[in-house]
C-alpha cells in the first residue's frame, strides 16, 4: 500500500475540522427549529389572524331604507328596483375604451364620465362602481347580451329612492342624494356605509332629519378573497336591518287637494290638528321633483328652479315670512280684552283715523261707521283696532303675541323654520337704535309695520284661538321604527276663555254672519261650518297722492306688488278640531283669493275625517312591496 | 482505457459495488423527495399536472444518474476532474453570451432540446476540480501562498461571472463551499482570519455594485414591515404563512396562504413555507430531520474515507447541500434576505434536482470507493 507520510497528518487535521464544520451546522439546525418553534407556536395566534385578515374580505351590503308613509300608511317614500350596470376597474382593461363601447347602450355624458372616473379613483380596484343607472328594461337586456364585449362591466340590479308624490311632498319628506365630498370627510368609522358607492343619504326634510332612522344597519358579506382581492366564495352573510319606518301625521288626501287647489299659485297652507298638534296638510306650492334631486339634477333644471319668481325650493310654509295683515287682529282683540277694553266699546270708523297730524286710513275709504269688537272684527275694521291698539299699548299687543306663539319656532321635524319678527320696544331699539313711534302700535294693531309671521305660525295661532287656549305646537311624526311617538301635552296658556270665545264670535261672523269679510266663503254644510279670519298684507306703501286719486285694485298691479292674501280659520264651529292657516303669496285680498281656497280644503278635512275612522298602526317590521 | 488494477491490486466487480451501494440512503432520498411530491400536487389544488408529475419523472432519472455515477471509479472522477471544470466553466461564460433570461436573471443555455443552468453544473465541477486539486497537496504545501493562487482562481472565475448574470445565491454558494474546502484542506487558521477582514473591507464596494433589487432584498430583510405591499411582501407573507400552520398545520391541501396565492414562488423557493403552513411545525421539523440524517450520512462517509480526494468530496456535496437547506429555510422563515436558492429535492426544478442527484452519486461512489487509496502524487497516478 503505499501510504504518505505525512496522509496521517492530513486526515487528523481533517477530521478536526470536520468535527468543527459538523458543530456548525447542528448549530445552525438548532437555530431554524428555534426559530419554528418561535413562528409556529409561540406566534401562531398573531398570524392565524394574520392569515384571516389576508383572507377574509368584509363587504358592507346597503341596508333598505325605510319608508315614509303617512297616517293611513299611504306610502310616500319607497324604494324601487333599479336596473344599473356597474363596473369593475381590475377586470377591464382599458376603462376608456369600455366607458365608450357601453355608451353605445347607455348614453354617457362627459358630466358622468368624471363622475365615473372619481368614483372609480376612490374605490379599491376589484369593487364594483355605478356607472350607469334607471336603465330601461331594453338596455338592461342589451347590456346583458353584450356582457361578454363589455369586459369588467356587470349589470347588476339596486334599490332607489321612489317618491310617488313627488311634487306635493318635496318640502316635507324632502330627498335623498349622493355623499357630498365633505359629508364623506367628516363621516367617522362608524359610518362605514358613507362609502359605498351609490349610497344616498337624507339631505332634506324628513329624510334628513331622521337619516339615521331611515338607513337601517349595514348587512355585511364576509368573502373569501385571493391574494388579488378575487371573491372566491362567501363564508358568511348578514342581511343588516332596514331602516326603520316613519309614520308622519300628513293626510296625504288632503295634502293632494291642497295641492291641487294651490298649484297655480306662489302658496303655502299648514292644517292643523288643534287638540294635538298633528299637521295634517303642510303645503308649499310650488315644489320641485325629489325624483330628479336623487338622481343628480342637470344644471339647466337647477337654474330654473333658482330663477323661478315662486321660488320652488323655498318651504314657504315654514321659511316665507309675511306680515300677518288683518290676521293679526284676533290677537289685538285679545290683548284689549285683557287690558280691560270692554267688547261692547265702540269706535266710529269714518275710513280715517288721526294721530296727531297724521292720518291713518281703514281698507273701507268711506268707513264702517259704529264699530264694536265683533263688528270690528267681522268687517275687520282698520280704524277699530287703530283706536284699541292707542289705549292698550305695544307691550300689551305683544305679550299675546308671544303667548299665542308668534316670533319663535317650534321644533318642527323638518329644518329651515324661520322665527319671524314680533315687534317691542326693546327689540326696535336694539335693531334700529330708535325708540317706539306711537304710530308703530297702530299699524302693529292691524297686523303690518314690522310684524313677520310664517303660515306655520299662523295655523299655531289659529289653533290655540280655537282649542280653549292651549299651547299646542307642531308635530309631523307619529311614529319611528314602529313605536308611537308621545303627544306631548299642551300647557294651558294664561288667557281667560271667555276672552277667546269673543273672539271665536267674532271670526265665525267673518264666515257666517251676512257681511262678515268672508260671508261668501263659507261652509254651508250644516255642522261643518268654519270661523275665519282674512288678511291681505300690504307690501307696498300707498303716496297721499295715489288714496286721493284712488287705491289702485290689486288686479291692476303687477304680481310683486299686490298684496298678499292670508286667511286663518277654524271648524266645525261649533266643536272645533282644526286650524288652518292659508298664504298666497300677491294673491290680492284675503277675502278674494285666500278665503276660497281654505273653505274648500276645510271642507275636504272635515269630510275626510268623518270617513276615515282608523288610522295607521305603524309596524316593526317592513317589507318592501 | 487505463488498468485500474494497476493502482489497487484488488479491483471491484459491479456486483461488489452495486452490494456496497447505500440503497438505504437512496430510500431516505426518495422519501424526501415524496414530501416535495406531495407539496406539488397540493399546489396545483390536488392535481400531478404541471409540477408533481415532471418532478417525479425528474426523480427517477435523477436516481439513475445517481446509480451510474455512484458506480464509476473514484479514481476516474478524479482523472475527468480538470476537464470537465473546464467545460462547465465554457458554459458558464457562454450563458453571458448567448444565454436567455429567466425570472429577471440571465441564468439559462438553451441547447437545442433542452434548457440547462449551466450555474447548477459548475456547482458540482467546483467541488470534483478543488479535492483534486487538494488530495495532491502535503498539509504543509496547503498552506503556502503560492499553491493558494490555482484554487483561488478555481473559484473566483466562475464566481465573477455568475454575479454578472446576475445570481448572488449561486455565487455565495460556489464561493462559501470553495472556503469550506479550503478549511477542510487544513488551511492554516491565519488565512481566514485575514480573509475575514478582507471580505469586511470589501462589503462596501459590494454594496455598491449590487442590483437595486438585490439591495431592497437586503433592506426588507432588515425590515420586512417597511413596505408590506412591495418588496417585503413576500418575507411577510412567508411568516405569515409558516406562523398561521402552527403545530400541526392547516391540513394537506388546505393552506389559505397557498392556495389563495398571498404565498409567492411557492412551487419553487417558498415551497417549504408551504409545507409548514400545511402540516405545521411538526410537519417541517421531519423535513429538517430527514436533511440532518443526508447530512450525517454524508459527514460518515467522509470519515470514513481513506483517500484525501473522497474526503474532500464527500465534504464538498455535504456542505453544498447543507447550505442550500439553511439559506432556503431561513429565508423564508424571515433569517436571511431573500435569494433564490431552490429547497434540494422538494423544490421543483429540473437542472437543481438532476444536479444534485449527479452530486449524490459522487457521495455514493466515494462510499462505495472508500477503502481506495489513491497516491498523492499526481505522477503516480497520470
Amino acid at each position: 500500500m503505499q501510504v504518505d507520510g505525512r496522509d496521517n497528518s492530513r486526515y487528523k487535521t481533517f477530521t478536526r475540522r470536520m468535527m468543527v464544520l459538523g458543530g456548525g451546522q447542528a448549530v445552525a439546525f438548532v437555530v431554524l427549529a428555534g426559530r419554528m418553534y418561535y413562528l409556529q407556536i409561540l406566534k401562531t395566534d398573531e398570524y392565524q389572524m394574520l392569515a384571516e385578515e389576508n383572507r377574509i374580505n368584509v363587504r358592507l351590503l346597503a341596508p333598505l331604507r325605510g319608508r315614509i308613509v303617512d297616517r293611513y300608511g299611504t306610502v310616500l317614500a319607497s324604494n324601487r328596483q333599479n336596473y344599473r350596470a356597474v363596473l369593475v376597474a381590475e377586470q377591464t382593461p382599458d376603462i376608456a375604451d369600455t366607458l365608450g363601447k357601453l355608451s353605445r347602450i347607455v348614453p354617457i355624458t362627459p358630466f358622468d364620465r368624471k363622475k365615473i372616473m372619481r368614483d372609480l379613483a376612490r374605490s379599491p380596484r376589484f369593487m364594483p362602481v355605478t356607472v350607469a343607472e334607471d336603465l330601461t328594461w331594453d338596455q338592461f337586456a342589451q347590456l346583458n347580451i353584450n356582457e361578454p364585449d363589455l369586459a369588467g362591466v356587470q349589470p347588476d340590479v339596486g334599490e332607489t329612492r321612489q317618491y310617488p308624490y313627488a311634487m306635493e311632498l318635496a318640502h316635507v319628506v324632502g330627498y335623498v342624494g349622493p355623499v357630498a365630498d365633505k359629508e364623506m370627510d367628516a363621516a367617522d368609522d362608524e359610518q362605514p356605509l358613507l362609502k359605498l358607492p351609490g349610497f344616498r343619504i337624507g339631505k332634506s326634510g324628513i329624510e334628513k332629519t331622521y337619516d339615521m332612522q331611515l338607513r337601517g344597519t349595514a348587512g355585511a358579506s364576509h368573502v373569501e378573497v385571493n391574494a388579488y382581492g378575487r371573491v372566491i366564495r362567501e363564508l358568511s352573510k348578514d342581511p343588516g336591518k332596514p331602516g326603520d319606518e316613519v309614520v308622519l301625521t300628513l293626510d296625504m288626501g288632503i295634502q293632494q287637494f291642497a295641492c291641487d287647489r294651490l298649484k297655480e299659485e306662489s302658496a303655502s297652507a299648514v292644517v292643523m290638528d288643534i287638540h294635538s298638534g298633528e299637521v295634517l296638510s303642510f303645503v308649499s306650492t310650488p315644489a320641485f321633483d325629489p325624483n330628479e334631486f336623487n338622481m343628480g339634477l342637470s344644471q339647466d333644471q337647477w337654474n330654473m328652479l333658482v330663477q323661478n319668481p315662486y321660488k320652488p325650493l323655498t318651504n314657504k310654509a315654514l321659511a316665507g315670512l309675511y306680515p300677518p295683515g288683518s290676521t293679526f287682529k284676533t290677537m289685538t282683540a285679545i290683548a284689549a280684552l285683557e287690558s280691560g277694553v270692554d267688547p261692547s266699546h265702540t269706535v266710529h270708523c269714518n275710513g280715517k283715523y288721526a294721530l296727531g297730524n297724521h292720518l291713518f286710513h281703514c281698507w273701507r275709504k268711506e268707513g264702517h261707521g259704529s264699530m264694536d269688537m265683533h263688528n270690528g272684527l267681522k268687517n275687520s275694521c282698520d280704524v277699530y283696532f287703530y283706536d284699541v291698539a292707542k289705549r292698550i299699548g305695544i307691550d300689551a299687543i305683544e305679550k299675546v303675541a308671544k303667548r299665542f306663539g308668534l316670533g319663535e319656532t317650534y321644533n318642527l321635524e323638518i329644518p329651515g323654520e324661520k322665527a319671524g319678527i314680533v315687534p317691542s320696544r326693546e327689540w326696535k331699539r336694539a335693531v334700529t337704535g330708535i325708540g317706539w313711534q306711537q304710530g308703530e302700535t297702530l299699524i302693529t294693531g292691524i297686523g303690518q309695520g314690522f310684524l313677520l309671521t310664517t303660515p306655520l305660525q299662523l295655523a299655531v295661532m289659529a289653533s290655540r284661538l280655537a282649542n280653549g287656549g292651549y299651547a299646542v305646537k307642531p308635530r309631523l311624526t307619529r311614529a319611528v321604527g314602529g313605536e308611537l311617538l308621545p303627544v306631548p301635552q299642551a300647557p294651558k296658556m294664561d288667557v281667560d276663555p271667555e276672552h277667546l270665545k269673543i273672539v271665536q264670535g267674532g271670526m265665525n261672523g267673518v264666515s257666517n254672519e251676512p257681511g262678515g269679510t268672508a260671508y261668501k266663503s263659507r261652509i254651508t254644510e250644516v255642522g261643518m261650518e268654519l270661523a275665519g279670519k282674512t288678511g291681505s298684507a300690504q307690501v307696498r306703501r300707498i303716496s297721499m297722492a295715489e288714496r286721493d286719486s284712488g287705491v289702485r285694485k290689486n288686479d291692476t298691479l303687477e304680481w310683486r306688488l299686490r298684496d298678499h292674501a292670508l286667511f286663518i280659520c277654524f271648524a266645525p264651529v261649533a266643536e272645533p278640531r282644526f286650524a288652518m292657516s292659508l298664504v298666497i303669496e300677491h294673491g290680492g285680498s284675503g277675502a278674494g283669493a285666500a278665503a276660497p281656497a281654505a273653505r274648500d280644503i276645510m271642507l275636504e278635512v272635515e269630510k275626510r275625517s268623518l270617513a276615515r275612522p282608523q288610522a295607521y298602526m305603524p309596524r316593526h317590521d317592513v317589507e318592501e312591496g | 482505457m487505463f488498468d485500474l488494477r494497476r493502482f489497487t491490486g484488488r479491483e471491484m466487480r459491479i456486483g461488489d459495488k452495486l452490494f456496497e451501494f447505500n440503497w438505504g440512503f437512496l430510500l431516505l432520498l426518495t422519501v424526501i423527495s415524496c414530501m416535495g411530491f406531495a407539496m406539488l400536487y397540493s399546489v396545483a389544488d390536488g392535481n400531478f399536472s404541471p409540477w408533481a408529475w415532471k418532478q417525479m419523472v425528474r426523480f427517477v432519472l435523477g436516481a439513475g444518474i445517481m446509480v451510474v455515477v455512484a458506480l464509476i471509479d473514484l479514481r476516474l472522477w478524479m482523472r475527468v476532474a480538470y476537464p470537465m471544470y473546464a467545460v462547465a466553466l465554457v458554459l458558464v461564460a457562454a450563458v453571458d453570451v448567448v444565454g436567455f433570461k429567466g425570472m429577471g436573471a440571465q441564468r439559462w443555455l438553451n441547447l437545442g432540446i433542452i434548457q440547462i443552468q449551466p450555474s447548477e453544473i459548475m456547482k458540482v465541477a467546483i467541488l470534483l476540480a478543488l479535492s483534486r486539486y487538494f488530495h495532491g497537496l502535503t498539509l504543509d504545501e496547503v498552506s503556502r501562498v503560492k499553491n493558494l493562487i490555482v484554487p483561488l482562481l478555481l473559484i473566483f472565475v466562475p464566481v465573477g461571472l455568475v454575479v454578472k448574470q446576475p445570481d448572488l445565491g449561486t455565487a455565495i454558494l460556489l464561493t462559501v463551499s470553495g472556503v469550506v474546502l479550503f478549511f477542510a484542506a487544513g488551511l492554516a487558521w491565519r488565512y481566514f482570519i485575514l480573509g475575514g477582514v478582507a471580505v469586511l473591507a470589501a462589503i462596501p464596494v459590494i454594496w455598491g455594485r449590487l442590483h437595486d433589487y438585490q439591495r431592497n432584498r437586503v433592506f426588507t430583510f432588515l425590515d420586512p414591515e417597511r413596505d408590506p405591499l412591495g418588496a417585503g411582501y413576500h418575507i411577510l407573507q412567508s411568516k405569515i404563512a409558516l406562523g398561521s400552520g402552527g403545530v400541526f398545520g392547516k391540513g394537506f391541501m388546505a393552506g389559505t396562504q397557498a392556495h389563495l396565492n398571498f404565498l409567492p414562488e411557492k412551487q419553487t423557493d417558498f415551497i417549504f413555507t408551504m409545507l409548514g403552513e400545511e402540516l405545521g411545525f411538526v410537519g417541517g421539523l421531519t423535513l429538517l430531520a430527514f436533511y440532518s440524517v443526508v447530512l450525517i450520512f454524508s459527514f460518515s462517509v467522509a470519515m470514513q474515507c481513506r483517500n484525501q480526494f473522497g474526503r474532500l468530496l464527500a465534504l464538498g456535496v455535504s456542505i453544498t447541500f447543507f447550505f442550500y437547506v439553511f439559506i432556503n429555510t431561513a429565508m423564508v422563515m424571515g433569517l436571511l434576505p431573500v435569494v433564490g436558492v431552490p429547497l434540494p429535492l422538494v423544490s421543483y426544478g429540473g437542472t437543481a434536482m438532476l444536479s444534485l442527484m449527479f452530486a449524490f452519486g459522487l457521495l455514493m461512489s466515494v462510499y462505495i470507493h472508500r477503502n481506495l487509496e489513491i497516491a498523492r502524487s499526481p505522477s503516480a497516478f497520470w
